[in-house]
């Protein structure tokens, strides 16, 4: 059996709200509220990026995982915040988890699903036994342009999965992808926000990403929606997941504990990883978990997790995300936010 | 800051790695060569729980260059729980509630950069202790 042995994440203590945006921009936030089913979403402080969220959600992996970091045979980190263009992410998680030096790493990146892609290659490398434990990370501190759409959800923060083969709390099923090259959204290098390609967003795009890695997985294993306990997918704002749920049979009780947008925004890689750790935070043993992410450009990874009773023995020893995200709150007005995401201009 | 000082102290910045004496068992942070007890040059490798208490601070409100967008700050000693005293940038909270005796707790946090081109610094900060 492999799978899951540890889980952990990392959210923000800032938030901002809707109409805080809104009111700068001129527009009317109750239909933006309504329109993306998000109220308030989440924002790194000035000291935290993709490195620290990814660390510090990785520690929080390590104490439910209990086992040496000189176990860990790689660390796979999916972001499309990495703070540098050149250097790792991965060699400072690395160096920070005490993983270091016979470790393999890797950045991942595609959109919004480079977390799950670490998470995937992390499961396999397991499987194919040539690690004991590996780390696949998904974190991210996005941004949207000012007065954009993107820029009420756009948010941070980090999930890290340790993978291994004992001690499992959450077994793999199955694994499937599903990928075309589709001009959705992309950000160029050196360009500080990101550009959607207007009529590719949604329908041929998350929609048909997401319900064909969805029907494929389901086929591979001869399930039915309504054999899954729960379901995650990726989630860009509070609407796009709920319609694609309903559209593909599944029912609210299966994704109310992963829908963490109305407060937490998109978080980008770290979207469908944090809904799956707010799975794990509620879920019993032997019950069955469907994740599926989506990453603009485009593509889609689906994974059916089924959990063990270990579950129940690891998981009070880090913080739950309902937690993080519920708790101890400091809310920004739209000045300090500006300052906190370097949108003013300063002098050099 | 310089590459290679803060390469250096990696160990101490990103692991809260401290040196315990072998003969006395006191604890240096940061590592040193000879034991401020005792003498001895023999120290074993011990990373620190990263759990404290606020025993004093000040807040900064005119910060130094790189700091200006965290202004105000606060900045203080927190005693960890293995009796080590450490000097420290309080992040995460207002820092007009904290109170000395506050419970704190080691984040990994960003703390400076080379300008926009250089080096980024990473290592401990503390925040209030939350369970977060
Ligand atoms: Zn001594």
């Amino acid at each position: 059996m492999i799978g899951i042995v540890g889980y952990g994440t990392q959210i923000p203590r800032y938030r901002i709200k809707v109409e805080e945006i809104a009111k700068v921009w001129g527009t009317d936030a109750p239909t933006y509220k309504r329109g993306l089913n998000l109220n308030e979403k989440s924002v790194p402080s000035p000291d935290e990026d993709c490195i620290t969220l990814s660390v510090n959600a990785a520690r929080n992996a390590m104490l439910r995982a209990m086992i040496d970091p000189a176990d860990i045979g790689a660390v796979y980190v999916g972001s499309e915040s990495h703070p540098y263009a050149v250097k790792p992410t991965g060699t400072i998680v690395s160096e920070a988890l005490g993983a270091c030096p016979y470790v393999h790493t890797a950045d991942f990146e595609f959109a919004c699903k480079a977390g799950t892609e670490a998470m995937f290659v992390a499961l396999h490398l397991v499987k194919s036994g040539v690690v004991k434990y590996a780390l696949g990370i998904g974190a991210d501190t996005s941004q949207g342009a000012p007065g954009d759409a993107l820029e009420y959800s756009a948010s941070a923060g980090a999930a890290a999965f340790v993978m291994g083969a004992k001690n499992v709390i959450a077994e793999l099923i199955d694994t499937h992808c599903f990928m075309t090259d589709t001009p959705d959204f992309w950000r160029r290098e050196n360009a500080h926000y990101p550009e959607h390609g207007g009529r590719f967003t949604g329908e041929p795009s998350y929609m048909k990403h997401t319900a064909g890695a969805v029907n494929a997985i389901l086929e591979k294993t001869k399930m039915k929606p309504g054999d899954l306990d729960y379901m995650i997918f990726h989630q860009p704002n509070g609407k796009f997941p709920v319609q694609m749920a309903f559209s593909l049979g599944f029912k609210e009780p299966q994704f109310r504990h992963g829908l963490l947008t109305p407060t937490l925004g998109n978080t980008y890689s770290g979207s469908s990883p944090l809904g799956l750790a707010a799975t794990l935070d509620v879920a019993k043993p032997n019950q069955t978990i469907l994740i599926v992410s989506y990453g603009s450009g485009a593509g889609s990874d689906a994974f059916i997790f089924k959990t063990t009773e270990k579950l129940l023995e690891i998981r009070d020893k880090a913080p739950l995300v309902r937690k993080q995200l519920d708790e101890h709150l400091m809310y920004l007005e739209y000045g300090q936010y500006a300052k906190f995401r370097h949108k003013i201009l300063k002098p050099e | 800051m310089e590459v290679a000082k803060h390469w250096r102290e990696t160990p101490e910045r990103y692991r809260l790695e401290a040196g315990k004496c072998s003969k006395c068992n006191t604890i240096v942070f940061p590592q040193r060569i000879i034991c401020p007890e005792c003498g001895n040059r023999k120290f074993t490798t011990q990373s620190l729980s990263g759990k404290g208490k606020l025993v004093s601070f000040t807040i900064i409100r005119i910060a130094p260059g790189g700091f200006e967008d965290l202004a105000p700050y606060a900045v203080g000693i927190v005693e960890l729980e293995e009796g080590v005293n450490i000097l420290t940038q309080i992040t995460d909270c207002n820092p007009e509630d904290l109170k000395t005796g506050d419970p704190l707790v080691a984040k990994f946090r960003r703390i400076n950069e080379d300008g926009k081109t250089g080096m980024i610094y990473y290592a401990y900060k503390f925040v209030p202790d939350a369970g977060l």
